[in-house]
């Protein structure tokens, strides 16, 4: 008898605008069995997977449950086909309990929680679930939350089960915990897609791998036949030559010394430990690392914006040769040494400019209060704007148009030129890149390089490994908040890269503070 | 003192008509800041309902039926305040504005109609007063039990009131039960404190936000239509209502949004609205001192729930956000 799939995904691509997401993915889940989706960010798994439970819908290509074609139009209809899908940021109402959130929007026949509560309770004994249905939500742990979001689908009776990165937020103990859950649902003959970057994971949980590069499905391999390095040469592809110019740096001095550096959030788990490292002048340094690995808590941190709570950041001025400890300085002190910091969050606005503001206005954000009388001087500022534009050659109608109104490329080089024309001594970057098409990418490589030249510390954060090898001297790679290794720009590998960013020593993912 | 305690319960029906309309919208996540206004159309409403009913009847009361005497009032105020919740819903929830904005400008709206309205009915008449008097329609919303005032105190304490009265409990009380034991409460209060989730979850956020908002605004409405008929028995004049409708949505945070505790507050913010003319001796100055204790009160459960920060007494989540369904 040979069992058919539980779901079958043929051909299936997905533009958004110009930005193709998924481009002719095939994909088999069977019963019994864990599949990892594994890629690195931006590769395409979540929208994938939104695809299958109804929240977009593909452009081209079909999906198949049991054999059967389907078209899976809304959550809803992803129920009907008895697929649930568990997102990375909870969809549950803090106030209800467990039990609430479980049977919201559920309409059969009548409304009855104690009966509801025992089902709940029935399902986690089954799976062994640790589960109170009447805990409230917000008194709960993520991993709680989490349960609750793998109960309700189950309460719907969903057969397929999808997690977005489940363990990203979790313990190393509620991670095994989760894994035996898991473990016990396969074994119920359910089938269980997992996504996910970390391949340690991927090798202890799943049966099968299919691996997804930029969009594109690379194949699909049994765990049991593959190695870790076989996965990450799969997952991060071979070297593409990107030819950006790079020169030697000139008699490089320390200008940055980062010493144990600790940071917690306001939960006090600690987001950052023990990173020790030097930045450079007339160097850039390449900060590597999969999204949310502490990159914007170190930035943070040396900017003066993030609290530290061990540590030293230790800052030499080129100048006077004196040194700082930039642990003791306000944001505007910091900013005074000639500390630069430029991060373009997800959606591009977040930090650093004001969207419904203009250019001009936006410039002077960094030069209010220069100037002796009580009113605003526009000249200066508006003479940079028109600069910036016309240098980095920003579309935009004219200096007066909010940067709204701008496309995001346009939006970055406004932001990127706004801290290089401060003159900084040490430039922080992150994702200056972000969403830009390549000849935008190189404009702003093309700036950072001048910068380095000028003798300035460049520190770059970015997501392109090809052009974090081709346009940085050194790459320090991040994980979990430690470093995980620095390497030489010139020889490093995309391999090397991908391993360092995917080693995740069991002690420090997701260290809690104790 | 138990005339006192009548006159509280009095004073206080209006504002636990109000109060319970603007729970269930706020569960709904919109600040209805509109509902004194819409309480003055509810009021307005019924005014005009009954005075065209009584004038087209002659002068005669025999010639006036209960049945309709009640129901022509009864159903101008709701339908107004339907009316005054439909404007609002299309604002804040279509059009996604700013409610504060909104229930300001419709309560700004709703006392400047119902001045109008009530201006022109003084007009038509031709009196000498500035108010008009609707006594025979307010006689049939204030039939007692015959037998009440037989029962001495008991009778004047519990059986004495106009029956809107004990309607405005029984709302409040109905109210509460939906609220925290069906699923369409469950799915109400989702809708308030995460519309994304409720969304999700395969509820029709829209539909919930316009129903709970109608809803709200035609039980507001009937607190108008109450004072009228009852406290003021069926004589109008123009913004002698006051500051009732505000009143009602303090008394929202005092009850915690919950309905059943705002019957109990209702009643004690009528005792203190009233607290000034009861105590004696009182100067001008001290009696509108006096006015203040209610929202004094408020300030103080306010201070209290504040610092216990316990989140089934704060306001639902999403209160005052409007809600986009997101898009790439």
């Amino acid at each position: 008898m040979s069992q058919k799939p539980a779901i079958e995904l043929r051909g299936i691509t997905k533009t958004f605008g110009k930005v193709v997401a998924n481009r002719n993915v095939n994909l088999v889940a069977n019963r019994g069995e864990i599949l990892s989706i594994l890629g690195e960010n931006g590769s395409g798994k979540t929208t994938l997977m939104n695809m299958i439970s109804g929240i977009y819908f593909p452009d081209e290509g079909n999906i198949f449950v049991d054999g059967e074609e389907v078209h899976i139009t809304s959550p809803k209809d992803a129920y009907k086909y008895k697929i649930g899908m568990i997102h990375q940021h909870f969809k549950l109402v803090d106030v209800f309990t467990a039990a609430e959130n479980i049977v919201l929007g559920i309409k059969d026949g009548k409304y009855d929680l104690k009966k509801s509560t025992e089902k709940i309770r029935e399902i986690c004994d089954k799976y062994g679930f640790d589960l109170d249905p009447e805990k409230k939500v917000y008194t709960m742990s993520v991993s709680e939350k989490q349960t609750v979001e793998i109960v309700k689908v189950l309460y719907r009776g969903a057969d397929i089960l999808i997690l977005d990165e489940p363990t990203a937020v979790l313990t190393p103990q509620e991670i095994q915990k989760l894994f035996a859950v898991l473990r016990r649902m396969r074994e119920a003959g359910k089938a269980i897609i997992i996504i996910t970057h970390k391949l340690a994971e991927v090798m202890e949980l799943s049966d099968r791998v299919s691996v997804l590069r930029k969009g594109e499905y690379i194949g699909s391999v049994n765990t049991a036949e593959t190695t870790e390095s076989e996965l990450t040469e799969m997952m991060v592809g071979k070297k593409i030559s990107l030819n950006i110019e790079r020169s030697e740096p000139k008699n490089p001095t320390d200008r940055l010394v980062v010493e144990g550096l600790e940071c917690q959030n306001r939960a006090g788990v600690k987001v950052l430990s023990d990173v020790t490292f030097t930045a450079r002048g007339g160097e850039i340094l390449g900060i590597a690392g999969i999204a949310g690995s502490g990159q914007r808590e170190l930035l943070e941190a040396i900017a003066g914006l993030q609290k530290v709570h061990s540590g030293q950041i230790i800052y030499t001025n080129p100048k006077t040769g004196e040194t700082e400890n930039l642990r003791d300085k306000t944001p505007r002190q910091i900013r005074e040494l000639g500390v630069r910091l430029s991060f373009v969050p997800e959606d591009r606005l977040g930090m650093g400019l004001v969207a419904n503001m203009d250019i001009t206005d936006n410039m002077m954000l960094r030069s209010y209060r220069k100037g002796k009388s009580m009113f605003l001087h526009r000249k200066a500022p508006k003479d940079l704007a028109e600069r910036i534009i016309e240098e980095l050659a920003v579309v935009t109608p004219g200096t007066s148009t909010p940067v709204r109104q701008l496309s995001g490329g346009n939006i970055q080089k406004v932001l990127v030129g706004r801290e290089i024309a401060s003159s900084p001594k040490l430039l922080m970057v992150a994702y200056p890149v972000r969403g830009l098409d390549i000849n935008s990418s190189y404009t702003i490589y093309n700036l950072l390089n001048e910068q380095k030249e000028k003798g300035v510390a460049v520190i770059f954060v970015g997501e392109d490994l090809d052009a974090l090898i081709e346009l940085c001297d050194r790459i320090m790679v991040i994980g979990s908040g430690r470093i995980t290794g620095i390497v030489d720009g010139r020889t490093a590998t995309k391999e090397e890269l991908g391993i360092l960013m995917t080693k995740t020593t069991n002690e420090s993912a997701g260290d809690t503070n104790e | 003192m138990i005339s006192y305690i009548v006159r509280a319960i009095l004073i206080g029906v209006p504002m636990l008509y109000g109060a319970t309309g603007e729970i269930i919208t706020e569960k709904s996540g919109h600040l209805n800041l509109g509902i004194p206004g819409i309480m003055y159309v509810g009021a307005i409403g019924g005014v005009t309902g009954a005075f065209i009913y009584e004038n087209s009847c002659g002068n005669n009361i025999d010639n006036m039926n209960p049945f309709l005497a009640v129901c022509i009032p009864l159903l101008c105020s709701i339908l107004g305040s339907i009316l005054m919740g439909l404007i609002y819903s299309f604002f804040t929830v279509t059009l996604r504005a700013n409610q504060n904005v909104t229930g300001l400008a419709l309560t700004t709206f709703g006392i400047g109609l119902g001045n109008f309205l009530g201006g022109s009915l003084i007009k038509l008449i031709e009196s000498d007063m500035p108010s008009i008097s609707l006594g025979k329609t307010s006689s049939f919303f204030c039939t007692k039990l015959p037998f009440a005032d037989d029962l001495g105190w008991f009778g004047e304490l519990f059986l004495s009131f106009d029956f809107l009265t004990y309607l405005s409990i029984i709302i409040a009380i109905i109210a509460s039960i939906v609220l925290s034991k069906t699923r369409v409460g469950l799915n109400l209060r989702a809708v308030g404190e995460n519309p994304a989730t409720a969304d999700a979850a395969g509820i029709n956020v829209t539909k919930y936000k316009y129903v709970a908002t109608c809803i709200g605004s035609a039980i507001a409405g009937l607190g108008g239509l109450q004072y009228v008929m009852a406290y003021a028995t069926g004589s109008w004049s123009n913004d002698a209502f006051g500051d009732r409708g505000w009143m009602a949505i303090a008394l929202v945070i005092f009850a915690l949004w919950k309905p059943h505790l705002a019957i109990f507050g209702a009643f004690l913010f009528g005792a203190l609205f009233n607290a000034n003319t009861y105590a004696k001796g009182l100067g001008v100055e001290t009696q509108e001192l006096f006015k203040m204790l209610p929202y004094v009160v408020t300030i103080i459960v306010l201070v209290f729930t504040s610092m216990r920060k316990k989140r089934e007494h704060q306001p639902p989540a999403s209160l005052g956000l409007s809600y986009f369904r997101e898009e790439r």
